[in-house]
């Protein structure tokens, strides 16, 4: 008799993803950490670090915390209100209208950006930190949208009936019920541009004027065929990975919290 | 209708119609001003005329763009949409440990802020070449390799949900029938991914197109230009005019597409609520 196959397990096939991942993911990272603390003659240094305090980088990285928090923050006062209205009657009817809010998503991004800085061209609004604003807002709309809306239009509504039947006002229902329960989507968005906007030197560049720029530029800067900036510009590298494991510790811990939240509530 | 829900339908559609003019007026200049011989965005519309778009092909470097963007677009989705299955199936069958750190590996990429990402791959290449001293460089293959990286998790994400939804009695049925496990896996499992390998491959295609900050890193070195790349360097000096009738293009294409494929999605979703 043929034998047969019991347990059929082909974890083989992740293996040509795995070794991709190690050669083009985890090694590139170990390689920064490396000449992060190597100095020119190959020995273990701290003066690159020293150079990203004392050469004036630390500042730079403050001011691109300040305009990330700017923009993520405008971005959110405005998407909120829309995600909320099209996840309400009667729009939460009509898909293909919330989908021209988003469709901007799949515009190349420098196209957009070359389209938003002509606008404001004609309006009058200069390069500067201002129109770097607006870009940043612009370019992340969608990113920030998508998810607060797709949260609240997947609410279970009986909620707010509840709340509404045990006598509280509308305000009070918001921010009760709707405004805890959509906190994970606003994470998720917040996540989708507050550290992307280190990146994206390409708005700062081109909108900023000479005054505005993001850490992300200088980084690009630094490893621009020079191979004398290559500790430096390795350990600006790391001290962003730093802050992306803080970002990304802070909203899994807030957006576990959200989640006990919408337990103790189910319950209750 | 109460006169306060009168107010406040009023009132959502005027922040509705407020923020979609912000979107879409950008969009909306280029485009008329993509038909005009205005030296400027904004300036004196001039001649109502096709001038750009015939200028548009004459743009040898442009249309060198647009063709690498599309080249690397395509093979990096095909690529990641390939091995990004391939790595679902793998994860899906895998225990739990073993799963929860392929997992979180996968997810390196994508929380990683991109520019930290495009150095990783420069400081690779440059470590390949010149510690290692092997003979490669900066190309347009290294280019279609770090699109592919970046792209497939995203491929993963999209077909791992689908998998977990299948049923596994199909699968065992199959080789209980006496199919090996191999061709059990192409007739029985991959027709049933398809619709999920499609929107990954479609998802790895807009996020390779989108890209600035991998390509202008790996590439500046050796001079390959996508879309992305040649706006952004044209932007800081003078971007000529043909680039209105390029936005143009895309614009109409992006939205046919996104019309066509959301009346194509209602009306599956019609027939199967009939079923």
């Amino acid at each position: 008799m043929r034998k047969k196959v019991k347990t059929f397990r082909p974890t083989a096939f992740a293996f040509p993803y795995l070794t991709v991942t190690i050669v083009f993911v985890i090694v590139p990272l170990l390689l920064i950490l490396v000449y992060a603390f190597r100095g020119a003659d190959g020995s273990f240094t701290l003066n690159h670090f020293k150079d990203v305090f004392g050469k004036g980088y630390f500042s730079k990285i403050i001011d691109t915390v300040g305009i990330a928090a700017v923009s993520t923050v405008i971005c959110l006062l405005i998407a909120y209100p829309v995600a909320f209205i099209l996840a309400s009657s009667p729009f939460n009817k009509m898909a293909i209208f919330a989908l021209l809010f988003i469709i901007p998503m799949w515009i190349n991004f420098m196209l957009r950006i070359f389209a938003l800085n002509s606008l404001l061209g004609i309006i009058g609004i200069k390069e500067g930190y201002m129109a770097a604003v607006i870009g940043m807002v612009y370019d992340f709309f969608p990113y920030m949208l998508l998810p607060i809306y797709t949260v609240l239009l997947n609410m279970d509504k009986s909620y707010l009936e509840a709340s509404k039947d045990l006598g509280a006002n509308s305000f009070k229902t918001f921010t009760k019920i709707t405004l805890p329960l959509s906190l994970p989507g606003v994470i998720s968005g917040i996540s989708m541009m507050f550290m992307p906007i280190f990146s994206s030197y390409a708005i700062t560049d081109t909108m900023g004027g000479a005054e505005t720029s993001v850490i992300g530029a200088n980084i690009a800067t630094l490893f621009d065929g020079n191979a004398d900036n290559y500790g430096l510009g390795s350990a600006l590298s790391f001290v962003l990975l730093l802050i992306v494991l803080v970002v990304v510790f802070l909203s899994t811990s807030l957006s576990g919290r959200s989640a006990k939240v919408k337990k103790v509530g189910k319950v209750s | 209708m109460k006169k306060s829900s009168v107010v406040s339908l009023a009132l959502k559609w005027t922040i509705l119609i407020i923020v979609m003019l912000a979107i879409y007026l950008p969009l909306a200049v280029i485009i008329i001003y993509s038909f005009s011989s205005a030296k400027s965005v904004g300036g004196n519309f001039g001649n109502l005329t096709l001038s750009l778009y015939s200028k548009l092909f004459e743009d040898a470097e442009l249309l060198d763009a647009t063709k690498n963007t599309l080249l690397i677009g395509l093979v990096s989705s095909v690529l990641a949409t390939l091995l990004g299955t391939t790595a679902a199936i793998g994860i899906h069958y895998m225990r739990r440990k073993s799963r929860a750190i392929v997992d979180a590996s996968s997810q390196i990429t994508i929380v990683n802020t991109e520019i930290v990402t495009a150095m990783g791959f420069y400081s690779l290449m440059l470590f390949l070449r010149d510690t290692l001293q092997l003979p490669v460089n900066f190309s347009m293959f290294y280019l279609i390799i770090a699109h592919t990286v970046i792209s497939t998790p995203y491929v993963i994400l999209t077909v791992s949900p689908r998998l977990k939804q299948l049923n596994p009695n199909l699968l065992e049925a199959s080789m209980d029938l006496g199919a090996s496990p191999m061709r059990s896996l192409i007739t029985v499992m991959l027709p049933q991914l398809a619709g999920a390998m499609i929107s990954g491959f479609a998802l790895a295609f807009t996020l390779s197109l989108d890209d600035f900050v991998i390509t202008h890193v790996n590439s500046y070195s050796v001079g390959i230009g996508t879309i992305s790349t040649y706006v952004y360097t044209k932007m800081k000096h003078n971007i000529p005019n043909q680039i209105r009738a390029l936005s143009t293009i895309i614009f109409t294409v992006v939205l046919i597409v996104l019309v066509i494929y959301n009346i194509v999605k209602n009306k599956k979703a019609k027939q199967q609520s009939l079923h």
